[in-house]
């Protein structure tokens, strides 16, 4: 019979459990009772942060300690590897979250499994089956191994968070040496630019292409107005920013730029694939490298001076084509009036 | 020479994003419609960790650089012609497979093994980089497993920025949630570092670069050792291209004014 462990760790507050963790815990109840699996949790950092998830009535393990509140590998690898140890699952369902990509692997070949990532779902049919996406979300594949442990690590957003009522769970606590380590964590630093774009919780996703830094009618480059209206939509539609690869580039290449944008910002074949319920993507070409990075993005609306745009092939739902400054003026219009 | 350090970039070839990708299923799993006459490139991820390794390398005399690459040796030929015109390297081919379907775990092995039977380099020394995911599997496992595999445990992924002092310990930028960067401070070499997007544009080709690469490229791709991959249990239960084609709505007549309404209606709809 197989045995669930699901791995989970502490949000930036450090008291509660991440969402990514609580979406892992959705999907370990949740293929338990597909297979009649055994399941037990375990997180890094605080056992009291289990409480929120007692009512899984699953077995309960923690490692806890000051040196194990950063996330940092060598930590973390010794904390993850003790709890598998301790729980000896044959399945390891891990949140995809930056802290546990980092390390799933290094636990999992230490414990001499395997390990798969970005599993957007699980089923059990001939044995279990997790669903993933390959060349950067262009062909979609399903998957089962034999080997065991396997480690699976679930991608953020596509499961429902857990939610349960708050009791005190019974929790077996881990002894854990701390490892040796050459890295002290310092902290946490917001993009240079200062400027709060990225948003992964927005509902909505607002790309910027790189036409928004070109000459436009007038024969002039008007890239003071377009940051203004692209921060202007941001704060009045509490929206997350993305940009094609080619208007982050500019910057390394001297021309003129979006001051607020990095790399970080950049969705597609080389970026990042959000998911959000709804997109807009204003002077952009939308081609194949841009728009995999929208395979999430639910409802897409895009405006473009091109009527032959990629977008208008079938990758949007909508396309306007129009001049971005002068829509994107007025909507914001719109959107200061009704606030 | 206070700050050499060894750096061995781990970079697959992948297929030209512009191509069309269609998956078939031959007698050993899935794999890409004419994938080996699909034009190829360096992992984007990857070439951005061989950049960030050639500016490190030209900052830091003494330094080395190594490019580890696996990959049918006709297609690596084909890739080294432009990649080895940016920066100085020593390419360490191994004949293996094209593609992201075969296992991760079984590349790692390999990559492992070459990297540890590398001549002259100092492990003390050693900077392990890679992209942070590739552009086919896109697991992001590779370099954390050879780094198990090498016994380092300080290691870094999603890495934006790295920069190393005086004393020889680094600071560096790693991707985490919100846009954000985690900082951290490692003391000393070694270190496995998955890099991200970097800070660096892609250099311009340099034919003298080139020239001197390719002295040693032919001859290294003349003697690559093969390597076979296990699946390690790993099946494939299907394999496909998404289905999903929207029926567009192409708006050519509205005026800023219609759109704009239309669009804030949409974005206040749930």
């Amino acid at each position: 019979m197989e045995s669930i462990l699901v791995l989970t760790h502490m949000d930036e507050t450090g008291t509660v459990l991440s969402k990514a963790s609580l979406e892992a815990v959705t999907a370990g109840l949740e293929l338990a009772a597909q297979i009649g699996a055994s399941l037990a949790i375990g997180v890094i950092g605080s056992a009291a942060a289990l409480n929120g998830v007692a009512a899984t009535r699953a077995r309960f393990f923690a490692v806890e300690g000051e040196v194990f509140t950063q996330a940092r590998y060598a930590t973390d690898a010794a904390a993850a590897e003790a709890l598998c140890r301790a729980a000896g699952a044959s399945i390891v369902l891990l949140p995809g979250s930056s802290r546990f990509s980092r390390v799933a692997a290094g636990v999992a070949h230490r414990l001499g499994g395997f390990i798969d990532t970005h599993i957007t779902a699980l089923t059990a049919a001939a044995g279990i089956e997790a669903t993933r996406w390959f060349y950067r979300q262009r062909i979609e594949a399903v998957i089962s191994r034999d080997s065991r442990p396997w480690f699976l690590l679930v991608d953020a957003g596509t499961q429902k968070p857990y939610a349960g009522e708050y009791a005190a769970a019974e929790v077996e606590k881990v002894a854990v040496a701390a490892p040796a380590s050459r890295t002290t964590v310092t902290g946490v630093r917001a993009p240079e630019q200062g400027q709060q774009t990225i948003r992964p919780d927005a509902k909505m996703l607002f790309v910027a292409g790189a036409g928004w830094t070109k000459k436009q009618p007038d024969g002039q480059v008007h890239t003071s107005e377009a940051a203004e209206l692209i921060l202007g939509f941001l704060r009045a539609s509490s929206s997350s920013l993305g940009s094609s690869k080619s208007l982050v580039d500019q910057g390394g290449e001297g021309q003129s730029v979006l001051p607020f944008l990095t790399h970080m910002n950049q969705i597609g074949q080389t970026g990042a694939t959000p998911r959000h319920a709804k997109g807009l993507s204003t002077c952009c070409h939308g081609e194949e490298p841009h728009v995999v990075g929208w395979r999430f993005i639910a409802d897409r609306r895009a405006i473009s001076l091109d009527p032959n745009c990629g977008w208008t092939r079938g990758k949007a739902d909508v396309v306007y084509i129009a001049d971005a400054f002068a829509v994107m003026a007025k909507v914001n219009a719109l959107l200061g009036t009704r606030e | 020479m206070a700050n050499a350090v060894h750096i061995v970039v781990c970079a697959g070839i992948v297929p030209d994003p512009l191509q069309t990708l269609e998956p078939v299923t031959g007698p050993t799993g899935p794999g890409l419609k004419n994938e080996m006459v699909l034009p190829a490139v360096l992992d984007p991820w990857a070439a951005s960790a061989l950049y960030e390794a050639g500016a490190l390398a030209a900052k830091n005399p003494g330094s080395k650089v190594w490019l580890i690459s696996l990959g049918p040796k006709a297609k690596l030929q084909q890739v080294m012609m432009t990649v080895a015109q940016k920066v100085g390297f020593e390419l360490v081919p191994v004949d293996g497979p094209i593609g992201g379907f075969p296992d991760a775990h079984s590349t790692a092995a390999v990559l492992a093994e070459t990297i540890a039977a590398l001549p002259g380099l100092d492990q003390s020394k050693l900077l392990l980089f890679g992209g942070w995911e590739s552009a086919s599997r896109g697991a992001g496992v590779t370099l954390q497993l050879i780094g198990e595999r090498l016994g380092i445990t300080e290691q870094f992924q999603g890495v934006d920025q790295i920069d190393l002092r005086e004393d020889g310990s680094f600071e560096v930028l790693e991707r985490v949630e919100g846009g954000k960067h985690q900082v951290s401070v490692c003391a000393s070499t070694p270190a496995v570092l998955g890099w991200a997007t970097g800070n660096l544009a892609e250099p311009r080709n340099n034919p003298q670069v080139g020239m001197a690469n390719m002295r040693t490229i032919m001859p290294a791709l003349a003697k690559a050792k093969v390597a076979k991959l296990e699946a390690n249990g790993l099946r494939y239960v299907s394999a496909s291209q998404p289905k999903q084609q929207r029926v567009t709505r192409v708006e050519k007549n509205m005026t800023p004014d219609e759109i704009a309404a239309e669009l804030v209606a949409w974005i206040g709809a749930e």
